[in-house]
């Protein structure tokens, strides 16, 4: 196993500058041989994570900042996603896959993170956020 | 990016329209909101009845996306249409899946097995 390599950056409210911070992950887990089914859940988590901490968490707010950590070696990444918003709690958004919440908005994104993820932990608060995916894992 | 540019390949089968999406990424929340509105317009403007949303180019899409193609089978259900989403590679299979929306759409292999029977 590699030593792991440690980021940590933060920028203010815009999905861009997410975006960039996205890409800059996804292609450090090409780089170390993931997996591209694990590269595709991983770059669709960070997508969801990072559209939820600038919209619903810091309300795209210019003044609010976005702060990404990260670790990666060669057999797992781990990302933390921190905003700076009142956080929420988890078991309060609805099951998307209920029929009486199919055409509403929420949810779908934190689905799609625990099922594509080894990992997926809010904070107590709800304004953190970390995954991890484990190279190889057994899907759930 | 104009909201006149295009995100979508259209085709004419007959009277069944199908759609390309252009992107292999929908995950843009400006090139959703453009997306969502082309393919809303096809109903509501153009009151197109049978339309095959291909998926092709797709490599990458987000929650946000799968809320407009819900919006859109709405839409298209309540013009009494029908709708059929097809070519979608297995990576996007899963995300339909996870989220149980492969029952909710009616999914086709490909464009001919999408275009027969419609």
């Amino acid at each position: 196993m590699s030593n792991p390599q440690e980021f940590d950056v933060t920028f203010p409210s815009d999905t861009a500058q997410g975006r960039e911070v996205q890409e800059r992950i996804v292609c450090m887990m090409e780089e170390q041989g993931f997996a591209p089914r694990d590269v595709f859940g991983v770059r669709l988590a960070l997508e969801e994570a990072l559209v939820n901490a600038i919209k619903h968490g810091n309300k795209m707010d210019p003044t609010k900042n976005v702060r990404v950590r990260w670790r990666l070696d060669s057999e797992h990444i781990h990302v933390s996603v921190e905003d700076e918003g009142p956080g929420f709690d988890v078991s309060q958004v609805p099951d998307p896959t209920e029929e009486e919440n199919i055409d509403k908005p929420g949810g779908r994104g934190i689905m799609l993170m625990r099922a594509f993820m080894s990992l997926v932990e809010y904070n107590e608060t709800g304004n953190r956020l970390t995954i991890e995916k484990r190279k190889d894992a057994e899907e759930n | 990016m104009s909201a006149g540019h295009r995100r979508l390949d259209i085709e004419e089968v007959g009277d069944i329209t199908v759609a390309k999406f252009v992107d292999k990424k929908i995950l843009d929340e400006g090139n959703i909101q453009i997306i969502g509105n082309q393919l809303f317009s096809l109903v509501e403007e153009e009151a197109r009845q049978k339309i095959i949303l291909d998926f092709s180019n797709v490599e990458y899409l987000s929650s946000a996306a799968l809320g407009k193609l819900i919006t859109m089978d709405k839409k298209v259900k309540a013009a009494k249409g029908k709708l059929r989403l097809c070519s979608v590679r297995p990576d996007i299979y899963e995300v339909f899946a996870i989220t149980k929306l492969n029952k909710l759409f009616d999914m086709r292999e490909n464009k001919e097995k999408a275009l027969e029977g419609m």
